[in-house]
């Protein structure tokens, strides 16, 4: 793969700025390579998230006498409806290739256009994460009802921070490209984040709302 | 050169840059080379290390003087100078001044003054995100430390276990200080370390392959690695903690279902590698200055290397050995006690490897190989104590004792600390352009060595004997006075030999004022990179950006061998050496905006703990802060080029082109063989 994204953007690099080549000892240049390397130490933010979750998702109810609501969580699950939104999530992410796609071909409106449909699309699941959250306190079961809770929010919220990051992101870049033209790169790099984001749902989603 | 020119171009370079001179339309951008904002809003990489290494020796002091009071409490039997209270809030702004703000940080000193130039590149690969490293960590440590006049300090040990943390037992704001400050720096540790490791992946001068790096990169290389997986561990920790002490959720409240353990295990998990992000900075140190006082090359670099990599992938298989007490299974202690042993192996390897670099060398004991044959020795030391926990039935004896003190003092002040001494007295020609001492020195490496030994040693008596840590008294008869007394006497010793080394360092420059004396480029006789460019270090840093054959590049220019085998001169040393007098060399410009990003976390931090409404200024910066960064250019296209504002284009002289990002365009310059040497300097 690497090899015909080369050839196709020497020929890019020879017609626009045969001047400016950056050099790096990898190949890879160093946005990018920045990017994977917090994006290794972003799994061990949401690994560490993710067993405090594990740990406590049984306990209310479970053992006897504690202090705190006695409420499970999975008891107030809408699995229909977090699939839905799950969805629209996971479709954010092709928006978000295909943006990648314009750009390297030069197509500034289009690049802006699925830039900010994987925007939107981010939004509306945002969205329906505050919906459900306000359901969750509606019926009760609030941030500091029980340790089950709390580790729900806490893994929850976090992914939440995670895509609110990516749409100010993905809006600002659309915005900056309106002024000035932006590197294939930087959208690419952004993608890159998008889809960490998106793949940490679907880990999320399948351990916290699909495993009994 | 094939090597250089046959390195691929970046994947998709499409688009161009236009760059916006003035971005908040308001502020010009900061030019100052000299004086106070020179330094404030500098992306050097120099200047924020050696602002680094200030600041941390400032918490030395710090944490000294506390260490001091703790020693003075101990002194005697049934000592009234600090309540219980007091006692516990001193040895834990103790432990977390040393490990955050004094260990960390100088190694974080080291790493970034010394990696660009090892591996022969003009900056870190993201200038700006270096500066705000460095801001980030040291106003979190200021936020920190502020605990002392809101409150009290943390008062839970600095692991800090519940239900202790917890606000019933602990209802000062000291642990919120804690958990929000710790949160602080490791942003700051994230953002260095996801930025130092990437230097070292993509910075390299041409031929620098991995198995070339100076050890101390290396070992670098590893600690910026190990910081990369382990903050985010302890991110959730400190995490769950505030939430449990400011917004009333109950991670670790067992009455509500929560679990002490997990706190246990999150914090050893980047606890452990912790240790190994202390010590291997300090191994790198003594790796590179060993060699050169032997005159010899490391012996068995790629077992010094290996060895480095294989502690950084144990480290994290050996956590639990702190928990052996806690009851957690025979199983687990089984495992732990086992992979503990083994980690012994990789570090014995580097004493091994050390002590055949010295032997049959030919030794010059300078202050600097003091301080590194200190290391091998009190290392050691501490590292038979560390394996005798390995013995989980011994360490549920030695758990919580003065034994456990005694040993990690042993790897971190003698591992850690007299190997950061070490390279301070090997570069600082190199930093400031002057010697320090010898003489003066060597009475700061004796006074140290022997007053850590009486301070350190006899708390492995005193362990042994039931001498509990974090006690704050003991009373006439358990048989604890005389060595407590001794170590009192030893920690003063270690202070004295700390006025010494700042006698040194202030009547060194006022020597150098009145007489300068430059040491030239290469005063040690020296093996790698840095050693090739003239003191102090100018601002480009390369002249050319050197092209590396060989480890140790520097000294096979000097050295070569003849028929028999012997050692011979090559060349001389200033004919290898660069002049520093390039001009047209593209650096990043300095910034304002690390500093305004950086300046609205700690309010953010008083938010949290007070009240909400104050983070909203704090925010409000940071916003600036970002807004502002990313709508500039990482180097100002208004700028000069160069450290002396040379026009660029007409009048530079052709040995300077080559270092010259526009001379790529420059028909000439590209027949040349060594045109691939061309670097841009870094973005970002």
């Amino acid at each position: 793969m690497a090899e015909t994204l080369d050839l196709a953007h020497e020929d890019v690099m020879d017609v626009e700025f045969p001047d400016d080549i950056h050099y790096s000892s990898t190949g890879i240049s160093n946005e990018k390579l920045g990017m994977w390397v917090f994006l290794a130490s972003d799994c061990l933010l949401f690994g560490g998230l993710i067993s405090t979750y594990l740990l406590y998702r049984n306990r209310p109810g479970s053992i006897p006498g504690l202090a705190g609501s006695p409420v499970k969580l999975s008891s107030l699950f809408d699995i229909p409806f977090t699939s839905m939104t799950s969805f629209i999530l996971l479709m954010s992410s092709l928006t978000m290739v295909l943006a990648v796609n314009s750009i390297i071909r030069g197509d500034m409106p289009r690049t802006r256009l699925w830039l900010v449909s994987t925007a939107g699309l981010g939004a509306l699941f945002l969205g329906g994460q505050v919906y459900e959250f306000t359901a969750f306190v509606k019926e009760g079961l609030g941030f500091t009802s029980n340790v089950s809770s709390s580790a729900f929010f806490t893994l929850t919220g976090f992914h939440g921070v995670h895509v609110a990051g990516g749409v100010i992101m993905l809006l600002a870049l659309a915005a900056i490209s309106a002024r000035r033209k932006v590197q294939a790169e930087v959208v690419e790099v952004v993608g890159l984040y998008w889809h960490f984001v998106d793949i940490v749902w679907v880990l999320i989603f399948t351990i916290v709302y699909l495993i009994p | 050169m094939a090597i250089t020119t046959e390195r691929p171009p970046l994947e998709l370079t499409t688009g161009e840059d236009v760059q916006e001179t003035n971005p908040m339309g308001v502020f010009a951008r900061p030019t100052q080379n000299t004086g106070w904002r020179s330094w404030l809003f500098t992306v050097d990489h120099k200047k924020i290390g050696i602002m680094y290494g200030a600041a941390s020796f400032l918490f030395l002091l710090v944490g000294g003087g506390e260490a001091l009071l703790i020693r003075l409490q101990l002194s005697v039997p049934g000592n009234k100078l600090l309540s219980a209270d007091l006692y516990n809030q001193v040895f834990t702004m103790h432990g977390v001044t040393m490990v955050f703000l004094v260990v960390m940080p100088m190694a974080a000193a080291f790493a970034n003054y010394l990696l660009p130039l090892q591996i022969g590149a003009r900056d870190v690969s993201f200038p700006r995100m270096n500066a705000l490293s460095l801001w980030v960590w040291l106003l979190g440590a200021l936020f920190f430390n502020s605990s002392w006049l809101l409150g009290g300090g943390a008062n839970g040990g600095w692991f800090n276990y519940a239900p202790n943390s917890g606000v019933v037992f602990s209802p000062s704001h000291g642990i919120d200080f804690y958990a929000v400050g710790l949160l602080i720096m490791g942003i700051a540790s994230t953002v260095s370390a996801v930025n130092l490791t990437v230097t070292i992946l993509n910075m390299r001068a041409p031929g620098m392959t991995l198995m070339k790096m100076p050890v101390f990169t290396w070992m670098t290389f590893v600690v910026q690695v190990l910081l990369v997986f382990a903050l985010p561990v302890i991110t959730v920790a400190l995490v769950l903690l505030m939430f449990d002490r400011l917004f009333g959720a109950s991670f670790f409240d067992a009455s509500k279902g929560g679990d002490p353990f997990l706190w246990e295990h999150l914090f050893w998990i980047f606890g452990h590698p912790e240790v190994y992000i202390m010590i291997l900075p300090s191994f790198g140190i003594v790796s590179e200055v060993i060699p050169v006082f032997s005159r010899k090359p490391i012996f068995g670099y790629p077992f010094m290397v290996g060895s480095g990599i294989a502690i950084g992938f144990m480290g994290w298989g050996v956590w639990a050995h702190h928990m052996f007490a806690s009851g957690m299974g025979p199983i687990s202690v089984l495992a732990f006690s086992l992979s503990t042993m083994f980690i012994a192996v990789p570090t014995g390897v580097k004493i091994l490897n050390w002590l055949a670099t010295m032997y049959g060398g030919r030794l010059k004991f300078t202050v600097a190989m003091l301080f590194s044959v200190g290391v091998v020795g009190m290392f050691t030391i501490g590292g038979l104590s560390g394996v005798s926990h390995a013995f989980a039935p011994a360490d549920t004896q030695q758990t919580d004792t003065y034994y456990i003190v005694a040993h990690f003092h042993y790897v971190l002040f003698g591992g850690a600390l007299l190997g950061l001494f070490a390279g301070m007295y090997f570069w600082w020609p190199k930093a400031f352009g002057h010697m320090l001492s010898e003489s003066i020195g060597k009475w700061h490496f004796w006074l140290m060595l022997v007053g850590f030994n009486l301070t350190f040693g006899p708390m492995h008596i005193l362990g042994l004997q039931g001498m509990m840590r974090r006690t704050y008294t003991y009373t006439e008869g358990q048989g604890f006075n005389v060595w407590n007394l001794v170590a009192t006497i030893g920690s003063f010793v270690i202070a004295l030999s700390l006025l010494v080394f700042m006698y040194n360092v202030a009547s060194s420059y006022r020597k150098h004022k009145k007489n300068p004396v430059n040491p030239g480029p290469d005063p040690w006789d020296a093996r790698s990179l840095e050693w090739m460019i003239p003191s102090p270090t100018p601002e480009h840093n390369f002249d050319e950006i050197p092209v590396v054959e060989e480890l140790d590049e520097f000294w096979h220019r000097k050295y070569g061998h003849d028929e028999e085998g012997r050692l011979v001169r090559i060349a001389a040393t200033e004919d290898v050496c660069q002049k520093g007098d390039a001009t047209d060399v593209h650096l990043p410009s300095p910034s304002y905006w690390p500093l305004v990003l950086a300046s609205g976390m700690p309010l953010v931090g008083y938010g949290l703990i007070f009240n909400l409404w104050w983070a909203v200024p704090g925010a409000l910066l940071m916003v600036a802060g970002i807004f502002g960064w990313v709508m500039e250019p990482s180097t100002d296209p208004d700028a000069g080029h160069g450290h002396d504002d040379h026009g660029h284009g007409d009048d530079h002289d052709p040995s300077a082109a080559l270092a010259d990002g526009d001379a790529v365009s420059n028909d000439a310059a590209k027949a040349d063989e060594s045109e691939a040497v061309t670097e841009e300097a870094p973005v970002g």
